[in-house]
């Protein structure tokens, strides 16, 4: 395999073919922030935090679905992609109902810590206060709408991975919600398997393991990434 | 189907030809104001008066001046007939026998038509959407058995490539260079999209376009085909189009019973079948990649590129995307040949291009026009200026993706560079004149409005960014707005225009954009009166984002 | 932060293909979709079909297209509340659609809608209580050169006013649901 070396934030690096320069920064110990990203799930480049900027090129690309080609130089954390990043999570707190002191994944949520490693530390514009629901039918787990931010990972993991096609976007725009089948409360959904991925997925406390209190919800992405490299690697699956 | 038959349907509909003929107006704009029952009365006066063999009347696709509707055209002498009524039959028919008639006759010298040049809408209001016939005795697919039966396809494109043609669609990219990426690439299986889906609010060109001529468009969609070497091919239309639909679903009847759909076109081992899709009410489905993904049947979001749909596009296979203009384009660049098609426009931008347009202007209706014609033709000249006495204040192209271009920029030739320049596009052709009671806030209001609900919810900085922009926009309109605010619209338009995953997002800003760099003071005089005071003239210079 | 369930839906039970209502559109239906050779890609055609059949796409109606393609449950639904023409609500007898294109929008289509809405009592995308009109809004119809235009049960209606609209539908709104 042909290797690709290329220039991030000022430092040489060697890439893999086909790696992406998300990938190959990670591997450098280079760290850009993800949201819609999980390792070893499709990438969509949807959340647009992972945008960086590169040499000869006028618009900022996502580093999730963009492929290192050779002598490339990428810029991961200029000023303005700071500001950008900010203000992107800023969007995302007006948009639901992010509460952290009463959230079961207050201290491990993926939205909270990019909220402080980014500096965002209020919200310059108008929350919307949307009336979201809360669906507790599951046996086993819940999801709370307010605290979902759509990255779309829970409906991946369901598609790709269980392979049960249970989860969807419903609807389009800020009217976007995560469903079950038909809208169907999930406790009734009759293609989830209950396999809990989707709750393993999720980057805040909007999917939850019952029982769960205040600050309790871990999410626990090695199983995902053990199943992953099962299937990929075929590493101890025939 | 051979060449010989194509020449003997030709000769047949010539020789059928008689005496006078009466076109009626059925395109959307018409039939909507009884045009299908003034042509039907229209059929029964001929009879009455016994004229029969002597007079044809012939319902056609769009006449253009849409505000005078329902039209008639008598030829000879090709008179125009304006606001035709069902009583006006006979009268009208009547002057075929030295008769007089007291309906509004329009001018076809005026400058709303003389100063319209036609290549797209040559057959519109000539030929019968509905009779392929009529289509080919207008040399409708000779440009196709040409190609086919005389040109490689790397021929076709190089002489795409060498017209000059550019996407009509919106952002111009070269159609030749398009053409080429996917020829280019090897697979077994390519497809051909015609992207029919006119989202743009204010614009009906290509909805007239497969209404008045809709076997143009398959005629340039199977020359496409055989350039890069695609066998099946899809039109994309709009659901709130079902004239367009209907004519295109006869039209691609006739042509299969015709032999020019299907398999061993005009006798040669090349084949090609064109099916539609419907679409059903989503803006950002004219984005290539949403499109696309429309048409595999899912949710109509756009996903980043690359890849790009030349590459890995409908169902990961090389794919053609050109939009219904473009494709009507071709067949007369390949009859006349590529220079002749490359003489006319500027020098960027080639040939004509058709414009819907409306608001507030004495004549609305479809133009088509050489690239490079100043605005100020169009809107004063062959618009007529603003009805009853009001002044132009700004003209409006490119829809949500466009921006207002100021009156006292009329002079700018309409080209791709010159409009991108004055931060709006020459976009699918929409062209909305607004006068001076048109408050520009509100008008970018409305078209935030617009993308906020269109906005597919992907990517956070269009689905949540157009919201903030939207009540900002509601707060300055409702005088609540301070200067910091105007200043948080401008970073979010920066963000929004530079982030978002596709087109709509990154021009979504753009109304806002260009309205704040032409009409500033509009906005300025909304803000709450004690900021006012304090921030005009100019207002303060924007701190730093970080509230860190 | 209101902690709600979502509201009960009618349980998602798998169906054979074949309808048991015994209703004949569902096999019409059934026969569109294998002309579509039950290709997955024809998914939006079919809820075109089905919409055009039953004028709206209630739950059963998405199960049986569901079935039909062999797709998951999420994924029609997904498609069907992506695109603004698929009604999943039953819509009224009569319908008026205003367009709020550009060319309408400056030339006081909005004075219409809310003249509109007032007469109807409901918003915008609503239907009347009683059943007997939608009142709904259009981005573009591409009628420009008659702007304001508006539909009213198919047909269009050229340069429109507060008044004339609300003549045109009060005859609709005196007489009730059909």
């Amino acid at each position: 395999m042909a290797a690709k070396v290329f220039t991030i934030d000022g430092q040489q690096i060697t890439a893999t073919e086909g790696q992406t320069v998300l990938d190959a920064a990670q591997d450098a110990g280079i760290a850009i922030p993800t949201l819609c990203h999980l390792d070893g799930v499709m990438d969509v480049g949807a959340c647009r935090l992972c945008l960086v900027e590169i040499a000869g090129l006028n618009k900022l690309v996502p580093a999730c679905v963009t492929k290192v080609t050779d002598g490339m130089v990428v810029t991961t954390n200029s000023e303005r992609l700071q500001r950008y990043r900010r203000m992107i999570v800023e969007l995302l707190f007006t948009e639901r109902n992010h509460i952290c002191a009463v959230c079961v994944s207050n201290g491990h949520c993926e939205l909270q810590s990019l909220a402080m490693t980014l500096g965002m530390d209020h919200v310059r514009y108008d929350y919307t206060f949307p009336k979201c629901a809360v669906d507790p039918t599951h046996r086993l787990f819940g999801i709370d709408h307010n605290r979902c931010v759509l990255c779309g990972r829970c409906v991946r993991v369901c598609w790709y991975i269980e392979g049960a096609g249970t989860k969807n976007f419903s609807g389009r725009g800020t009217q976007s919600r995560i469903v079950s089948d038909l809208n169907a409360p999930w406790g009734n959904s009759r293609t989830c398997t209950s396999c809990g991925k989707c709750v393993q997925a999720c980057p805040t406390g909007a999917l939850f393991s019952k029982g769960a209190a205040v600050a309790e919800m871990e999410k626990d992405r090695g199983k995902l990434e053990y199943i992953v490299t099962a299937r990929e690697k075929k590493q101890w699956i025939v | 189907m051979v060449l010989a038959e194509l020449v003997e349907i030709k000769e047949r509909e010539l020789a059928a030809r008689k005496k006078a003929l009466i076109t009626c107006c059925l395109a959307a704009g018409c039939m909507s104001s009884d045009g299908k029952l003034v042509k039907e009365a229209l059929d029964r006066a001929v009879k009455d008066a016994g004229l029969e063999s002597e007079v044809e009347v012939r319902g056609v696709g769009c006449l253009r001046l849409c505000c005078e509707g329902p039209l008639v055209m008598i030829d000879p002498p090709g008179a125009l007939y304006q606001k035709v009524t069902l009583a006006d039959a006979e009268s009208l028919v009547g002057t075929l026998k030295g008769g007089t008639t007291s309906v509004q006759r329009g001018d076809p010298a005026s400058a709303f038509f003389a100063k319209q040049m036609s290549i797209v809408l040559a057959n519109s209001g000539i030929v019968d959407p509905e009779r392929i016939e009529s289509y080919i005795a207008r040399d409708g697919y000779f440009a196709l058995r040409n190609v086919l039966r005389e040109l490689s396809p790397a021929e076709v494109v190089s002489e795409i490539t060498r017209s000059g043609l550019r996407g009509r669609g919106g952002a111009g990219y070269p159609t030749g260079l398009k053409w080429a990426t996917v020829a280019k690439t090897e697979s077994p299986k390519k497809f051909i999209i015609c992207n029919a889906d006119e989202g743009d609010p204010g614009a009906f060109m290509d909805r007239s376009v497969l209404e008045s001529d809709p076997h143009r468009v398959i005629e340039g969609m199977i020359i496409a085909a055989y350039a890069v070497g695609a066998d099946q091919g899809y039109i994309y239309v709009r659901a709130e189009y079902p004239l367009a639909i209907a004519r295109l679903q006869v039209a691609i009847r006739q042509a299969k019973q015709h032999g020019i759909l299907g398999s061993g076109i005009f006798e040669s081992p090349f084949h090609f079948n064109i099916d539609i899709r419907i679409g059903a009410g989503a803006f950002v489905c004219g984005e290539e990649t949403a499109l696309m993904a429309s048409v595999e049947g899912r949710r109509g979001q756009p996903r980043p590129r690359p890849p790009f749909p030349a590459e890995s596009g409908l169902f990961g296979k090389p794919t053609l995307i050109n939009n219904v203009e473009t494709f009507a384009n071709v067949p007369p660049i390949i009859l006349n040949g590529a220079e002749w098609f490359a003489g006319i426009g500027t020098e960027k931008s080639k040939g004509t291009k058709v414009f819907a347009l409306a608001g507030k202007v004495k004549n609305t209706g479809l133009i088509e026009v050489p690239m490079g014609i100043p605005l100020r033709e169009i809107v004063e000249h062959m618009g007529g200026g603003a009805p009853s006495g009001a002044r132009i204040k700004a003209v409006q192209t490119g829809g949500p993706s466009g921006g207002c271009i100021p009156a006292d920029h009329l002079d700018t030739p309409v080209d791709y560079e010159s409009l991108t320049k004055l931060g709006s596009i020459m976009g699918s052709g929409g062209m909305i004149v607004m006068d001076e009671k048109d408050n520009m806030v509100d008008v970018a209001r409305f078209f935030m409005e617009f993308c906020m609900d269109e906005s597919c919810g992907k990517c956070i900085p269009c689905r949540a960014g157009t919201v903030q922009m939207h009540n900002l926009l509601e707060k300055i309109i409702a005088r609540k707005a301070t200067a910091r605010d105007l200043q948080k619209l401008e970073e979010l338009c920066d963000l929004v225009k530079h982030t978002s995953l596709c087109g709509l997002g990154m021009t979504a800003p753009n109304p806002v954009l260009s309205t704040l760099r032409f009409f500033r003071q509009e906005y300025l005089d909304l803000l709450a009166v004690e900021t006012q005071r304090k921030t005009s003239p100019p207002a303060a210079p924007p701190a730093p984002a970080n509230p860190a | 932060m209101s902690i709600t369930a979502a509201p009960p839906k009618a349980a998602s039970v798998a169906k054979p293909p074949e309808h048991p209502s015994g209703d004949k559109r569902f096999k019409i239906l059934e026969v569109f979709i294998k002309r579509q050779q039950q290709r997955q890609d024809s998914l939006i055609e079919v809820l075109h079909k089905a919409q055009e059949l039953f004028g709206y796409l209630d739950d059963d109606l998405l199960l049986f297209v569901a079935h039909g393609l062999r797709l998951p449950p999420s994924r029609v639904y997904g498609v069907a509340t992506f695109y603004h023409y698929f009604k999943l609500k039953p819509q009224g007898a009569h319908t008026c659609v205003v367009c709020m294109g550009t060319a309408c929008y400056v030339k006081g289509a909005s004075r219409v809608v809310q003249a509109l809405e007032q007469a109807a009592g409901v918003k915008a995308g609503e239907t009347t209580p009683d059943g007997t009109l939608s009142l709904l809004t259009a981005r573009c119809i591409g009628a420009c050169g008659l702007a304001p235009a508006v539909v009213y049960d198919d047909a269009v209606a050229a340069r429109q006013t507060p008044e004339s609209a609300l003549e045109r539908v009060k005859g609709w709104l005196d007489h009730g649901p059909r």
